[in-house]
């Protein structure tokens, strides 16, 4: 049985700390995140409503039409239950407003216009009101790819992207996030019936054990495949990792100078602070 | 003699030598108000620690102002601080540097930079090249910072060097994380260690690790005092700031070397002679400058003969 350990107690603790030390360094000490009525925008909005205080924290729920009315009860659920701050903005005008003019996109397209006009929002209100954005992309997530670049993978700090999708759900239930909201299927909500683990193919269980083992412990392929993992499974989730390896870097740069950013001008992102 | 010793957890400030110096200064204040004798501040904790590219730009040479403001501070209070050492030839080194009495007393340069996983110091500094027990006011100690004591050679030698307490400052980050456990996995790791290092060598490990968190990456706390019977006479916060004082009575030192003499068992001679042939063995890299070195060495040995049963 493979198990990834799990301890609520100290990840919340680090976590929090994470939270306000990160922010405060800054000189700030709000944040903005998106409320998506799912399990990773929930968790993260009460564990910085932990660190920083619940009026330092916005939670903005922005619908689209198509979306779920069970995604906004459920954003509004967490907004009621921590006490945070909240605004409402409906993205459907201007999503539809940008597809009228090209009528022939498909979901995928829509989904990835939607993710990324969230972020400009949460960007814009980020500046209005002196709040870094909190990130919610969890471990599995980013290594599968399977976020929108520069949509909902863009953030200022990210507590969860160390944590696979089921040490998510474990810590949010111990962090109190509403039974209702931890159970629920996982979905994008970016198209009616969209589930994550239909798209995927997998669910987050077995993919979560996999990637434990090949990424944190460094297991062989043999050794994977010993462990009762099926040959196509391994080598299609390697293949996920590596093909979206670009997700989880900077723009690749031409080298010309001697010292070019990120290549052999190597700062902390913390630098001064 | 018993003393009092101080371990100012700090988080400091990633590249901002103004701001740290004026931490150090108020902890120093705050150690004298709470009576201490000495104090320890964590491994680059005058700079702060992900410094890549900054090192230069905050690294001292022991003539610099700072270095003459930290010297002014040790007259009421020795202490250990952590910062980047500039030699006179343009190398860097992580340094724990013993101010006492308006004096650098001592200055231990990390020699086991760590180059693996998350870390990549060797990039930035240069290696530190002895291991050397030194007299504080107080009696006989060492300073050893962080990966150092993940080699047990270290501990020995200052253990054989004549060392009642090893100072250690650190900058260790948190990670892994056990079920059921109060602490991540480094954390729990390193409390093993500091206490079979004082156990098995009878002597005081005082352990200051940092608190706060440089690009994500989290510093546990947990510094500690561990006498040489393995109590911890002191323990600080687990990922937090803090400040604890703890007691540091050397002549628990003489009751545990009296009662397991293990020190003075110990065969040096043995343990050259056994070092001397592993490090003939064919396959076993080498460094070019120390295979010179000890080519004397060895010379040496073979006049001396293996040790007599």
């Amino acid at each position: 049985m493979i198990h990834i350990p799990t301890n609520t107690t100290v990840l919340r603790q680090i976590l929090v700390a994470f939270i306000r030390n990160e922010v405060e360094k800054t000189g700030l000490h709000r944040v903005v995140v998106g409320l998506s009525g799912g399990v990773d925008s929930s968790l993260s909005a009460m564990l910085a409503a932990d660190a920083l205080g619940r009026k330092n924290v916005l939670g903005i729920l922005m619908p689209y039409a198509s979306s779920s009315p069970d995604s906004q009860n459920h954003a509004e659920i967490v907004v009621r239950q921590s006490g945070i701050e909240s605004l409402l903005v409906d993205i459907t005008p201007q999503i539809d407003a940008y597809f009228s003019r090209f009528p022939g996109a498909g979901a995928q397209r829509r989904g990835n216009k939607m993710a990324r006009e969230r972020m400009t929002i949460l960007y814009d209100h980020s500046a209005r009101w002196n709040g870094l954005v909190l990130g919610t992309s969890n471990k599995t997530e980013l290594l599968l790819g399977y976020g929108t670049l520069y949509g909902d993978m863009a953030s200022a700090l990210n507590p969860l992207g160390d944590l696979y999708k089921t040490q998510v759900w474990a810590l949010a239930e111990a962090a109190g996030v509403p039974p209702p909201i931890v159970r629920k299927e996982p979905s994008a909500d970016l198209w009616a019936g969209q589930t994550d683990e239909s798209e995927l193919g997998f669910s987050y269980r077995e993919v979560d054990r996999l990637l434990y083992l090949m990424v944190d412990q460094r297991h062989t392929r043999p050794e994977l495949i010993a462990a009762g993992f099926a040959e196509g499974f391994i080598d299609d989730i390697s293949l996920r990792i590596m093909n979206s390896q670009f997700k989880r870097r900077l723009p690749v740069i031409a080298k010309i100078s001697q010292r070019t950013i990120d290549r052999d001008f190597r700062y902390s992102r913390d630098w001064g602070k | 003699m018993s003393i009092r010793v101080a371990i100012a957890q700090i988080n400091p400030r990633l590249g901002d030598l103004p701001a740290n110096l004026a931490l150090y200064e108020a902890k120093i204040r705050q150690g004298i108000d709470a009576g201490v004798d000495l104090m320890l501040f964590p491994e680059l904790s005058l700079t702060g620690y992900m410094l890549r590219d900054m090192v230069p730009d905050v690294a001292l040479t022991l003539d610099s102002a700072e270095i003459k403001t930290l010297k002014r501070l040790s007259r009421a209070l020795p202490f250990v601080g952590g910062l980047v050492e500039e030699s006179a030839d343009h190398r860097f080194f992580n340094a724990a540097v013993y101010f006492e009495d308006g004096e650098v007393r001592h200055v231990h340069r990390k020699v086991y930079l760590p180059t693996y996983g998350m870390f990549d110091e060797q990039r930035y500094f240069a290696r530190g090249d002895r291991i050397r027990a030194f007299d504080s006011k107080y009696g006989r100690v060492a300073s050893l910072i962080c990966e150092d004591l993940w080699h047990p050679s270290t501990v020995y030698l200052a253990a054989l060097d004549g060392a009642l307490a090893v100072l250690c400052p650190a900058s260790s980050p948190l990670r892994g994380i056990t079920d059921g456990k109060p602490q991540d996995d480094n954390a729990r790791y390193w409390e093993m260690m500091t206490r079979a290092y004082a156990e098995s060598y009878s002597l005081f490990i005082i352990y200051a690790n940092r608190s706060g968190f440089e690009d994500g990456v989290g510093f546990w706390g947990g510094s500690e005092i561990v006498d040489p019977f393995g109590e911890r006479m002191a323990k600080a916060n687990y990922y937090d700031e803090d400040f604890i004082v703890g007691e540091v009575a050397l002549e628990s030192v003489r009751r545990k070397r009296t009662m397991a003499p293990l020190l003075r068992d110990e065969d040096l001679d043995l343990t050259i002679n056994e070092l001397m042939r592993i490090r003939e063995r064919p396959g076993r890299p080498r460094h070019k400058l120390t295979a010179v070195k000890n080519a004397k060495v060895s010379k040496l040995a073979k006049l001396r003969g293996p040790k007599k049963n």
